[in-house]
C-alpha cells in the first residue's frame, strides 16, 4: 500500500469544512489522511445565519457538520486547538497546545477577524463583536438586565447585528461613519430608502457619526461621544465595522502578504509556498479578498481539485453581488452598482408609498447592464444578475426592466430563454441553467423534484424564482404541456375545484360535476371532492349524497386492512389516556380478539373488526367517552406531546395542555392530505415537533411555531416559522397556515411537498400569514371558525342512525359474515392467514 | 331462460345510488358466492340499472369489490378495488389494468321494485 498524502488543514470555519468536504467526495479519497485544527471549540456552523441564533435555533441547528462527519470520513479535528506555528522546512505546524503535526500540503482557511477602531474606551466591559456562537452568548448575557444597545457600523453585518440586539429586546441604535448605510454595496438613493425602511421598524439610524470616545455614561453603561458633539447613552456596545482577513500565521512564516494584509494566492489558490494554500476570507486572489461564502467555496473546490489532480479548475475572481433579507427589507447590489464605469447611464425607479427603490446602471450605447440597487423589492435580482453575468444584450428601453408591469403583460422583455445554458442559477450550489434542464429533461419536472435532485435554491433560496422560471420555459420548449386537470371528469385543478366550490356555494359532487364537470366520476375526483366538500361546509360525511364519494376508509369510518376488515383508533388527545379508558381499550380488543398495537402517534390500533362489528365495538368506545380518532381520513391524526412542566425537569411550558387544545381544536378538519402534528416542553424536543405537518415547541418566551416537517418516506426536517408567540398568535397563525394549505395544495400533498413547491418558499408563506399580503387572513381564520364549529363525531352520528347502520351489515340479503376472513394465532394474537394457510386447512382462531 | 333461473335478492330502493353493496347468491348451496351489486341512475331520468360482478378481488383476494368507488373511464363503467385500485369493467368485469384478469360477472334485472341476479347453479348447469 503507497503511503498517504497529508492534508492538513487550519480552520474548521464554512470554508475550511467545504475543503473536508470536497476532499471526502473525491474518489481518490482513501489516498489522504487529513487532519484539521479548529480555534473554536465547535465544528463548523453557519456563520451567514448566526442571528438566528437569537430567534430559537441552537448551536445545532446552525451546524454544518453531518452526523459522524470526522468519524467516517477518518478526520481527525482539533477542536479547542489553535495553530500557532508552522516549520516550512520540516512540513510542520505546532498548535497552542503542543501538538506537532506533519503535512504534505497546508490549507490555510483561518477566515477573518472583526476590526475594531480604535477609539479611547474600545476595549470596556460590555463592548462585543459578532463572529462567533460565543461571541453571541456573551451578547445574550450581556442583553439581560440592559435596555439599549449600539451597533456601530451600517454594512451588511452591522444591521443584521442591530436585528439581533432588537431580537434581545433592546432599544437599538446603528451608528455609521459614511453618509450613508451599506456604503460599499448601495448609493445614496438606496441608502436613504433603506434608512427609511429600518427606522419604521424601530431601529434609530444615525449616520455621518464619528465616534470619538467611549466612557462610563450617566443613565447607562456607556456615553459615546460623537465628533460633532453628539452623544449615545447605551448599555451594551457591538463592533461591526468590517473584517480583516486572518493572515498572522502567513505574516510571522513568510508567506508573502497584499499591502494591506491577504495572504496572496495564484489561480490555483496556491500561495508563495506551493504546497501551503489559502482559501476563503484570509486569501488575497487578484488583489481582492473576498468577503461572502460562495467564492470561499469556489476556492475550496479549486483547492481540493489541485491538490487531487483532478482537471484544470481555477479561481479568477468571483462575482460580489448580493441579495439579502435585512430585518424583513430586502436589500440587493450587483456589480457596479454606484456607477462607477466612465460614461455610465443611471436609471431609477422610486416609489414613495412602498417604499421601494431600484436603480440600474447601463453602458454608454445603452445596451448592456453594468448593475443594479434594490431596496424593498428584490424579486428582480435574480434577472437582472443573470443579464449583468451572461452579457445579454438590452432590450430597446432598459428602464422596462425596472418599471413596474402593470398592463399584466408579465415579462420584463427579457426572460430565462435569454440565458445561455453556462448561466450560473444557484451560486451557492453551483448549478447552472443547463444543469437544470439536464434534471428535467431526465424527468425533474416538478419545483420541488427539480430543487431535491440539482440542490438548487437549497441553501439561501435567492434563486428559486428563477429556478421555477427555468422549470417553467424548459415545460413549455419540451411541448410538455403539463397537463394539471385533476382527471377526465374535470378539466381543473383541486385548487380550482377548491374555489369553485367555495364561489358558488356547491354542496354536493353532484351538483359540481354537472356544473363543471362531465361524467360519473372516479377514484380520482370522488374522494377529492369529498374531502374539498368536508374542508368547507364539514357535513356529515355519510350524508346519501357524500357516502358513495368517500374512500373506504371514510365510507365506513375505519382503516381496511389487507383482508377486507377494519383497523379502529380512537382519539387519545395528547397522548395521555386514564387507566379506566386504557382498561376500556383492553376490553374490547379482548372481547372482539381485536390485535393491538401502540401507534407512532401515542395512540392505540386495534386491528382485525370485521365490517358487522365496527357499530357495536364504536358504541362501547363511545359510552366510555372516546371519540372517532380520524386515522381512516385525510383530516387532523394526532397531536403528540411531551409530558412538560407539569412533571418534566426541563420543561418550559405546559406541553400537554396545549396538544389536547391544538388536538381538540382542529380534530375533524379535512384536508388535502393527513395532518400531523406534536408540541414538545422544550428544546430537547421528545415530542419530535420537527417532523410534523405543524410542530410546536416551547421556549422561555413563548411557544415556536415549526411547519412543513414530515417523518415516513421522505423526510424532511419543518421550517421554523415564527417564534417566541403567545399563545393566541399561535392559534392564530395555525389557523391561517392550515387553511392556507387546505386552500392551495394538490390533492394528496402533504404539507412538505407543498412548502418544497411553494414559489418564494418560507418567506412567501410568512408573508401570507404573518403580513396578510394577499388580504386573505380574515377570510381563513372566519373559515377555520367554521370548521371547529361544526364538527362532529362521525361515530357517534352514525351509531345513532338505524339506515346508517344498515350499511355494515356483510350482505344485504343474509346475516351471514364474510367466509374468507380467517386469523390465525401470532405472538398470542390473530393477524390474516395468509392464502397458503387458508388451502391448507390451518388451524384457525375461533371468533 | 325461464323464471326460476332468477334469484331475487332485495328491494332497489334498499340500494344506495351509484355505490355499491355486497350479497350472497345462492345462499348454504355448494354455489353459494359472494356477488357486488352496483345501481347507477341515469343522469337524466332517474332510471336505475344493475350490475352485479364477484366481490372477490382477485389481486388481494379478499372480498371487498363491493366496496369499492363507481368510476366512468370513457364511456365505460368501472369499479375501482378499494385495496389495490385496479379498476374493473362493470359489463365485462376485465380489468383495465391487467387484460388477462376479469371478474365474474353476472346477469342481473330489475321487476317490480326487486332486484334479481341470475343463479350460477342454474347456468352451469
Amino acid at each position: 500500500m503507497s503511503v498517504k498524502q497529508k492534508i492538513l488543514v487550519i480552520g474548521n470555519g464554512m470554508v475550511g469544512h467545504k475543503f473536508l468536504e470536497a476532499m471526502t467526495t473525491h474518489s481518490d479519497a482513501d489516498k489522504f489522511e487529513i487532519a484539521t485544527f479548529c480555534e473554536e471549540p465547535r465544528a463548523a456552523y453557519d456563520r451567514v445565519h448566526l442571528t438566528d441564533y437569537f430567534s430559537g435555533h441552537s448551536a445545532e441547528d446552525l451546524s454544518l457538520v453531518e452526523p459522524d462527519f470526522f468519524a467516517q470520513h477518518n478526520i481527525r479535528i482539533l477542536l479547542n486547538d489553535k495553530a500557532v506555528s508552522i516549520d516550512r522546512k520540516a512540513k510542520t505546524v505546532t498548535s497552542e497546545n503542543g501538538e506537532t503535526l506533519s503535512y504534505d500540503k497546508l490549507v490555510l482557511a483561518t477566515g477573518s477577524y472583526p476590526f475594531v477602531p480604535p477609539i479611547p474606551g474600545h476595549k470596556r466591559d460590555n463592548c462585543f463583536v459578532y463572529r462567533t456562537i460565543e461571541d453571541m452568548e456573551a451578547i445574550r448575557a450581556s442583553a439581560q438586565g440592559s435596555s439599549v444597545g449600539v451597533v456601530i457600523g451600517g454594512g451588511l453585518l452591522g444591521l443584521e447585528a442591530a436585528k439581533a440586539l432588537k431580537d434581545l429586546g433592546l432599544t437599538t441604535h446603528v451608528v455609521e461613519f459614511a453618509p450613508r448605510l451599506m456604503a460599499v454595496q448601495v448609493d445614496d438613493g438606496g441608502g436613504a430608502m433603506l434608512r427609511q425602511k429600518i427606522e419604521d421598524l424601530g431601529v434609530q439610524v444615525h449616520t455621518g457619526k464619528n465616534t470619538q470616545n467611549i466612557e462610563d455614561g450617566d443613565q447607562h453603561f456607556h456615553k459615546m461621544t460623537f465628533a460633532d458633539g453628539d452623544i449615545i447613552e447605551t448599555d451594551v456596545l457591538l463592533f461591526s465595522a468590517g473584517i480583516r482577513p486572518q493572515d498572522t500565521l502567513a505574516r510571522e512564516f513568510g508567506l508573502e502578504l497584499g499591502e494591506r494584509g491577504g495572504i496572496v494566492v495564484n489561480d490555483h489558490c496556491q500561495t508563495s509556498d506551493p504546497d501551503i494554500y489559502a482559501i476563503g476570507e484570509c486569501a488575497l486572489s487578484g488583489g481582492r479578498i473576498y468577503g461572502l461564502v460562495a467564492p470561499g467555496y469556489r476556492m475550496a473546490q479549486v483547492t481540493a481539485d489541485h491538490i487531487s489532480n483532478t482537471g484544470d479548475n481555477t479561481f479568477t475572481g468571483a462575482d460580489m453581488s448580493t441579495k439579502l433579507k435585512l430585518m424583513g427589507v430586502d436589500v440587493a447590489s450587483i456589480g457596479d452598482a454606484h456607477g462607477n464605469t466612465p460614461d455610465a447611464k443611471v436609471y431609477t425607479y422610486v416609489d414613495g408609498s412602498t417604499e421601494v427603490y431600484k436603480k440600474i446602471v447601463v453602458n454608454s450605447d445603452n445596451n448592456r447592464l453594468l448593475g443594479a440597487v434594490l431596496v424593498g423589492d428584490a424579486t428582480d435580482y435574480g434577472n437582472l444578475l443573470q443579464i449583468v453575468l451572461n452579457d445579454i444584450p438590452l432590450p430597446e428601453f432598459p428602464d422596462a426592466l425596472i418599471l413596474p408591469q402593470r398592463d399584466g403583460s408579465g415579462i420584463t422583455g427579457l426572460g430565462v430563454e435569454a440565458l445561455p445554458d453556462g448561466a450560473q442559477i444557484c451560486s451557492c450550489n453551483d448549478v447552472s441553467k443547463g444543469d437544470l434542464c439536464q434534471f428535467i429533461s431526465d424527468g425533474a419536472t416538478t419545483l420541488g423534484d427539480l430543487k431535491a435532485c440539482s440542490k438548487a435554491g437549497t441553501s439561501c433560496g435567492g434563486c428559486n424564482v428563477l429556478v421555477g422560471q427555468v422549470l417553467n420555459a424548459e415545460l413549455e420548449k419540451m411541448g410538455l404541456e403539463v397537463n394539471t386537470d385533476l382527471c377526465e371528469h374535470f378539466p381543473y385543478t383541486r385548487q380550482d375545484l377548491y374555489n369553485l366550490v367555495r364561489v358558488e356555494k356547491i354542496k354536493s359532487f353532484f351538483d359540481l360535476i354537472e356544473k363543471h364537470g362531465s361524467g360519473r366520476g372516479c377514484d380520482i375526483c370522488k374522494p377529492t371532492v369529498a374531502s374539498i366538500l368536508a374542508s368547507c361546509w364539514n357535513d356529515y360525511v355519510l350524508e346519501p349524497e357524500h357516502a358513495g364519494l368517500q374512500d373506504t376508509n371514510d365510507r365506513y369510518l375505519g382503516n381496511m386492512q389487507k383482508n377486507g376488515t377494519y383497523s379502529i383508533v380512537p382519539r387519545i388527545p395528547g397522548g395521555e389516556i386514564t387507566p379506566e379508558k386504557l382498561i376500556v381499550l383492553g376490553e374490547v380488543a379482548k372481547k372482539y380478539k381485536l390485535y393491538s398495537k401502540i401507534t407512532g402517534g401515542q395512540r392505540i390500533d386495534l386491528f382485525g373488526a370485521r365490517l358487522e362489528q365496527l357499530p357495536e365495538i364504536w358504541r362501547l368506545l363511545i359510552d366510555a367517552g372516546f371519540e372517532t380518532g380520524h386515522a381512516y381520513g385525510k383530516a387532523l391524526r394526532t397531536v403528540k406531546s411531551c409530558v412538560g412542566t407539569s412533571w418534566c425537569r426541563y420543561g418550559q411550558d405546559d406541553s400537554v395542555a396545549l396538544a389536547l387544545e391544538v388536538e381538540n381544536r382542529y380534530k375533524g378538519l379535512r384536508s388535502p392530505h393527513k395532518l400531523k402534528s406534536a408540541v414538545s416542553g422544550c428544546t430537547r424536543e421528545c415530542a419530535e415537533a420537527q417532523s410534523k405537518d405543524f410542530g410546536i415547541i416551547a421556549t422561555e418566551n413563548g411557544w415556536n411555531l415549526y411547519v412543513g416537517g414530515n417523518g415516513g418516506m421522505r423526510p424532511r426536517h419543518a421550517d421554523l416559522f415564527a417564534t417566541d408567540l403567545d399563545k393566541e398568535t399561535l392559534i392564530k397563525y395555525i389557523d391561517r397556515f392550515l387553511m392556507f394549505y387546505v386552500r392551495t395544495a394538490d390533492r394528496l400533498q402533504r404539507t412538505s411537498t407543498w412548502m418544497d413547491n411553494m414559489e418564494g418558499g418560507l418567506d412567501y408563506l410568512r408573508e401570507v400569514v404573518i403580513e396578510d399580503s394577499l388580504g386573505i387572513c380574515e377570510q381563513l381564520e372566519a373559515e377555520m371558525v367554521e370548521v371547529i364549529g361544526s364538527y362532529q363525531c362521525e361515530w357517534k352520528t352514525t351509531i345513532e342512525d338505524e339506515e346508517k347502520l344498515r350499511m355494515f351489515q356483510p350482505f344485504i340479503n343474509s346475516e351471514k359474515g364474510d367466509s374468507n376472513v380467517v386469523f390465525v394465532e401470532e405472538r398470542g394474537q390473530i393477524r390474516p392467514a395468509t392464502s397458503d394457510e387458508k388451502r391448507q386447512g390451518i388451524k384457525v382462531v375461533s371468533l | 331462460m325461464t323464471d326460476t333461473q332468477w334469484i331475487q335478492i332485495c328491494q332497489l330502493e334498499a340500494l344506495p345510488i351509484d355505490a355499491g353493496t355486497a350479497a350472497l347468491l345462492d345462499e348454504g348451496k355448494p354455489t353459494e358466492e359472494q356477488i357486488a351489486l352496483f345501481r347507477i341512475t341515469s343522469t337524466t331520468q332517474g332510471e336505475s340499472t344493475i350490475f352485479a360482478v364477484s366481490n372477490f378481488d382477485p389481486f388481494s383476494e379478499a372480498n371487498v369489490i363491493s366496496r369499492g368507488i363507481l368510476c366512468s373511464i370513457g364511456d365505460e363503467l368501472a369499479v375501482a378495488s378499494p385495496i389495490g385500485k385496479q379498476h374493473f369493467c362493470l359489463n365485462s368485469g376485465t380489468c383495465f389494468e391487467d387484460e388477462d384478469v376479469a371478474l365474474k360477472t353476472y346477469p342481473s334485472k330489475i321487476a317490480d321494485g326487486q332486484v334479481y341476479v341470475q343463479s350460477s347453479e342454474l347456468i352451469q348447469e
